[in-house]
């Protein structure tokens, strides 16, 4: 029995993984602020825990990759049956959680020397533990629902930690930012649970032919609405929303850039590597459903197409608003918006594997990449402007290698990096995609972008002189933050051989397939010669523009921005969506607030208070009618009325005290009397 | 189960106990205070503890009281009660444990809230219209007092508003009742014999009984838009008060509207219905809205009671077992986290810097002067926005669930208050605890240099042991039940398969 368990993670034990960080983050919550070793090395022991856990639970998925490995349990009766969750193992788990692990160690690893300062250190990991926590309950959820709970779960601990330095307002501001942004795509999200938990009375993916993704519920959701779109369109569409917020996608992208504010080792683990990429995630995981009305041919829309556009969309505009930015995070941030873009436009053409291929190339390259800016950003005292670094070549050797696998890896650069191969598998997927051309099009533009802003990005950073005193004093990192990027450098070039056309082992795998069929390595390479000219001209048009004649002073004016100032500026802007939100949106949401709290204070309260003077106005007349007309006659009465109110005045001693005990004694006798009446 | 009435009778005596010894030692009224709700509470823990859950109500005392008027002192109780019965315990200790440091005539104020609570019980416990009405006066009163002489900010206008809106409402229950009573020949105050005699009158006056008994009702449970008395008096009311006005009161009207007025007829609860939903959805948003741009920290708490009740209301509304069970177990929910969020802003903030005006909570470091606070705080907003983990979670999912099933479109409409919700908790949070930092540089241990250069910040009293422990008890009860709402679900669920909920919950979905 110990021996099986050793081997493989069995599916019922799958809860383990995300429990342990779960520990960690419970530990880090209770020890005192002084805890800093105890609570960083919790984090990372559980970590490496749950690494190891997770390979053995690849080892036990890709012993039948074929099966969805699943164990349910009820959670609470709902009276006509349970709402149920579970847990699921397949290749499509297993991978994810190997990658999340084993990068969320680095990570964790590499905070310890970047936040060793910060006087909240422990509150870091415990946050830290407590995102990776959630997002590997994300990834072994057998249920849409235990799926939409750590959703939520990783959403607070994205809040948590982009607010970490809340004492900068920008922090402050981009952390709620990112939490109602993405919680307007889960609005759209829980709907579409709710809406299959009606139709189908249950939100299990897999449950021996009776989950949502098993062929009789999807036959279930082939009926047309009144609208003309098919059921399981609607409800694709419902989730896609969530995944738009999660992912960054157009038009709910504009949360990622501003959660950068987070600390750099933030930026690397939830907003590149992992959190990010759980839409594209979940994306993957209902593809079934997704794809359930492609067999119908009379409906406006089908659910995939939408995909795609989004996706094709988002990869372009993030490329091109990446080329003008110059801050190196945001730079990184818009590349990651546009990386996403392009995973779900995988999707969107029905090549889920070369979407999650994708994921699984980005998260390395750019948590290499986030993390190697973190280094820069760490020697140079929190300098993050690119005109105002430079140089740092010669000075921090380490991190300009890695730096620079993990641009090439972005870029796309031929054959040796992972980065060419799962965006050749995107490309080669828009290619075949018979519905339309211009996600190929789209995607092989921001191909030369993504190749032009990183050459700019490296340029200015490494080549050339410092241009200021931040960048002279820069120097090399300590191990714990250069160990990391060499692991992550590595797994950056080694990566891309897991689904080469010639042996496509990880896709094969994904489909539950236990062969591989290779194709030649050049296969479609028509397409791939296409695109190696596209890099090899992005590069070299950065490299003209930026690397040739290194900018000079930090002043000096972009040469891109003076060839055409107007586009630039557009771009620089960012497209203008943050304001066109705050006119809109904003200005919408905070003007009805104040409109209705307009409505309470003079209708509704008005209403009371005027009801209330009419009231008093009434006594009032009432009062005079009888001073005037009834009371005339009964001056004698109220003379002897007065003395015996006079009498009785002294009963008013406006002591509440006494008041209230005499009410209560009143209160208690009327009971006796009410009580004794009742029984006679 | 039998001692349940006990519960009653074990308040009420506290409250003459804590009248007759507060005079002499204020120490005495908290700790006689304290044993009552305990007392109460472990009652109903215990009958929990041994509960059978069973379709309809289990009797208690069933003795004659008015014979003229067909009157009985009728106890009974079934899940649903229970439920709220077990809330009740828990926000009465809760309060005590927040109220431990009034010296201001303690004992009066103890035998008041005592009062108040063994009303409470009574209505949740009554078996008879007239019964529950008694009872249900009998809680009003004591809100007036403990408002006007204890409360703060416009206590007198608060305290009056609510109370003649409380009257107000159970004016028009007791109109409804009466026409019912009259008109349909009752020979009682009992639940079915008041269903009986709506049932010989025709479907007009069905409706206007329903309608009246409902709003009734549904003013005290904060129904838009007659919620205006909530939100000042849960300002106005001392932290006790305001935890159990928007804990426990609320409550009764929610309680009284599922319990007396919607069995009363099925066909007029049908045409009632969509009005019902619909003020709900708009109660939820309006709240929500309103929240968003209140300037003082208790208004906010008090518009998201509002808000928070809405879900109630529609979950009644959508007329099925799990939307009503949902919404049963949101009371519970609501009561625990609406208790928190008012202990956290009236006891642990207000009390210490004497401001609720954000403005000016965003000036002072609270989450560095009082950092427990701003953890509870942290966590009962949370709970509040409906994250999974919290109680919140479980019952909205339950309600809106329930009503996707009645109405997709109320579903959505409702839906999107789970997003207000997040926006206005978000700004609180951010604006009272974490508005100003404290600290000098994006880096480094907290700048003392610089805390001279700083306005001079009092330290406040440290927080004491009753609130530590009146906080984590209701922040384990909402953990709890965010993890297993079963333990709850398996009370309320048979309860609504009596007779009397099964007419309402199958014929009043279309």
């Amino acid at each position: 029995m110990f021996r099986v368990f050793l081997m493989s993670l069995s599916v019922q034990n799958l809860w383990l993984i995300p429990a342990l960080p779960l520990a960690a983050a419970a530990i880090g919550a209770l020890t005192p602020r002084t805890g800093r070793a105890l609570a960083a090395g919790a984090a990372i022991t559980a970590m490496a825990g749950a690494f190891i856990l997770s390979c053995l639970a690849l080892v036990g998925a890709l012993a039948e990759p074929a099966a969805h490995q699943v164990f349910n349990f009820a959670w609470f009766d709902l009276g006509h049956g349970a709402l149920r969750l579970g847990l699921l193992l397949d290749p499509l788990t297993a991978f994810m959680g190997v990658m999340v692990t084993f990068v969320s160690l680095l990570i964790f690893i590499f905070s310890t020397g970047y936040m060793k300062d910060d006087a909240n250190y422990k509150q870091f990991f415990c946050f830290l533990s407590l995102f990776a926590s959630a997002m590997l309950g994300l990834l072994v959820a057998n249920s849409l629902l235990l799926l939409f709970v750590c959703w939520e779960l990783v959403g607070l601990a994205s809040y948590l930690l982009i607010g970490f330095w809340f004492h900068k307002p920008a922090a402050a501001a981009a952390a709620k930012k990112a939490f109602i942004t993405t919680r307007i795509g889960d609005l759209g999200f829980l709907l579409g649970i709710l809406w299959l938990q009606d139709t189908q009375g249950t939100l299990l993916f897999y449950d021996g032919g009776h989950g949502i993704l098993e062929s009789a519920a999807l036959a279930n959701l082939a009926h047309l609405l009144p609208c003309g779109l098919a059921a399981s369109t609607a409800i694709g569409l419902l989730i896609f929303c969530g995944a738009i917020g999660k992912s960054g996608q157009f038009p709910l992208h504009v949360w990622l850039p501003d959660a950068m504010e987070g600390p750099t080792p933030v930026s690397a683990l939830i907003h590149a590597a992992t959190m990010v990429a759980a839409g594209v995630f979940l994306m993957a995981r209902v593809y079934p459903l997704m794809a359930a009305d492609q067999g119908l041919a009379n409906v406006p829309v089908h659910a995939l197409t939408v995909v795609a556009c989004i996706g094709a969309i988002t990869a372009l505009m993030g490329a091109l608003i990446a080329v003008a930015q110059n801050d190196i995070k945001r730079i990184l941030a818009f590349s990651t918006v546009s990386q996403l873009g392009y995973m779900m436009l995988a999707i969107g053409v029905g090549s889920w594997t070369a979407a999650i291929f994708h994921l699984l190339t980005h998260a390395f390259f750019k948590a290499l990449l986030f993390l190697g800016a973190g280094s820069v950003i760490h020697a140079a005292h929190h300098e993050q402007d690119i005109r105002r670094l430079g140089g740092l070549r010669p000075k921090m050797k380490v991190t300009f290698a890695t730096f620079a696998i993990g641009m090439m890896a972005l870029a796309g650069v031929p054959f040796l990096f992972s980065g060419f191969w799962s965006k050749e598998a995107i490309l080669h997927a828009a290619h075949e995609w018979n519905v339309s051309s211009l996600p190929l099009y789209a995607g092989l533009a921001a191909v030369v972008l993504t190749a032009l802003y990183m050459t700019r990005l490296v340029a200015e950073v490494f080549f050339g002189a410092a241009r200021t005193a931040e960048a002279d004093h820069a120097h090399e990192n300590s191990p714990a933050m250069t160990m990391p990027l060499v692991l992550l450098a590595l797994c950056a070039v080694l990566l891309g051989f897991l689904g080469t056309p010639a042996f496509p082992w990880l896709q094969a795998r994904l489909l539950g397939d236990s062969e591989v069929h290779g194709h030649s390595l050049l296969e479609g390479s028509g397409l791939m010669r296409v695109s190696i000219v596209l890099v090899a001209l992005g590069l070299g048009a950065g490299w003209a523009l930026y690397g040739r004649r290194p900018r000079a002073r930090a002043e000096s004016p972009d040469p891109l921005a003076a060839r055409a100032p107007r586009l630039i500026a557009a771009l620089a802007s960012r497209l203008g969506f943050d304001e066109l939100y705050a006119a809109t949106v904003g200005r919408l949401s905070s003007g009805f607030a104040t409109f209705c709290a307009f409505l309470e204070i003079y209708v509704w309260d008005g209403a009371v208070r005027f009801l209330a003077g009419l009231g008093e106005l009434s006594g009032l007349v009432s009062r005079e009618n009888d001073e005037q007309g009834f009371n005339a006659g009964f001056n004698s009465a109220s003379e002897s009325l007065r003395k015996t109110s006079t009498a009785y005045s002294k009963a008013q001693s406006g002591d509440a005290h006494g008041y209230l005990r005499t009410l209560a004694l009143g209160f208690v006798l009327l009971l006796i009397i009410v009580i004794l009446g009742g029984a006679r | 189960m039998n001692a349940l009435p006990c519960t009653i009778y074990v308040s009420f005596t506290g409250a003459l106990l804590a009248l007759a010894i507060g005079s002499r030692s204020a120490m005495a009224a908290r700790v006689v205070a304290l044993l009552t709700a305990l007392t109460a509470w472990g009652i109903t823990l215990s009958a929990a503890s041994r509960f059978v859950p069973a379709a309809g109500l289990q009797e208690l005392v069933n003795a004659p009281w008015i014979p003229d008027f067909g009157i009985r002192y009728h106890l009974a109780a079934d899940g649903i009660s229970l439920t709220l019965l077990v809330l009740t315990g828990l926000a009465a200790t809760a309060g005590v444990l927040f109220s431990w440091n009034i010296t201001e005539r303690t004992g009066e104020f103890f035998a008041l809230y005592l009062a108040l609570i063994g009303g409470v019980y009574g209505v949740f416990l009554s078996a008879d219209a007239f019964v529950l009405f008694v009872f249900y006066e009998i809680a009003i009163v004591p809100k007036y007092f403990l408002i006007a002489k204890w409360g703060s900010t416009n206590r007198e206008y608060g305290a009056m508003k609510l109370v003649l809106y409380s009257f107000a409402g159970s004016a028009l229950v007791l109109a409804g009742l009466l026409w019912a009573y009259a008109a349909g020949h009752a020979t009682g105050f009992s639940f079915p014999e008041l269903v009986a005699a709506t049932g010989r009158l025709d479907l007009t006056q069905q409706t206007g009984i329903l309608a009246l008994v409902f709003l009734g009702f549904a003013t005290l449970a904060g129904m838009f838009p007659l919620h205006t008395w909530a939100p000042t008096g849960h300002v106005a009311a001392p932290t006790a008060a305001s935890m159990l006005l928007a804990g426990v009161v609320m409550k009764l009207g929610a309680y009284g509207c599922l319990r007396v007025a919607m069995p009363l007829s099925p066909a007029a609860f049908a045409v009632l219905q969509p009005y019902i939903a619909w003020l709900a959805i708009i109660g939820i948003i309006y709240a929500g809205l309103v929240a968003l741009v209140q300037d003082d920290f208790k208004f906010v708490i008090g518009y998201s009671s509002v808000s928070h009740m809405g879900f109630v209301l529609l979950g009644l509304a959508a007329a099925n077992s799990i939307a009503v069970s949902g919404a049963v177990l949101q009371m519970f929910s609501h009561g625990v986290i609406a208790g928190l969020l008012f202990a956290v802003v009236g006891r642990m903030v207000y009390e210490r810097t004497h401001t609720r005006e954000l403005a000016a909570l965003r000036a002072l470091p609270l989450h560095r002067l009082l950092p427990f606070a701003a953890v509870v705080f942290v966590l009962a907003g949370l709970a509040s926005m409906g994250l999974p983990g919290f109680s919140g979670f479980p019952a909205e999912l339950t309600i809106l669930i329930g009503a996707w099933q009645t109405n997709p479109l109320w579903a959505l409409a409702a839906a999107t208050g789970v997003l207000i919700a997040a926006a206005f908790t978000l700004r609180v949070i951010a604006v009272a605890f974490f508005g100003n930092a404290g600290r000098a540089g994006p880096l480094g241990p907290p700048d003392f240099e610089d805390s001279a250069a700083r306005p001079a910040v009092a330290p406040y009293p440290p927080i004491t042991w009753p609130e530590k422990a009146g906080a984590l008890l209701l922040l384990g009860a909402t953990i709890y039940l965010g993890l297993s709402p079963d333990t709850l679900l398996n009370w309320i669920r048979p309860a609504l398969q009596s007779p009397a909920f099964h007419a309402i919950l199958s014929g009043g979905a279309p």
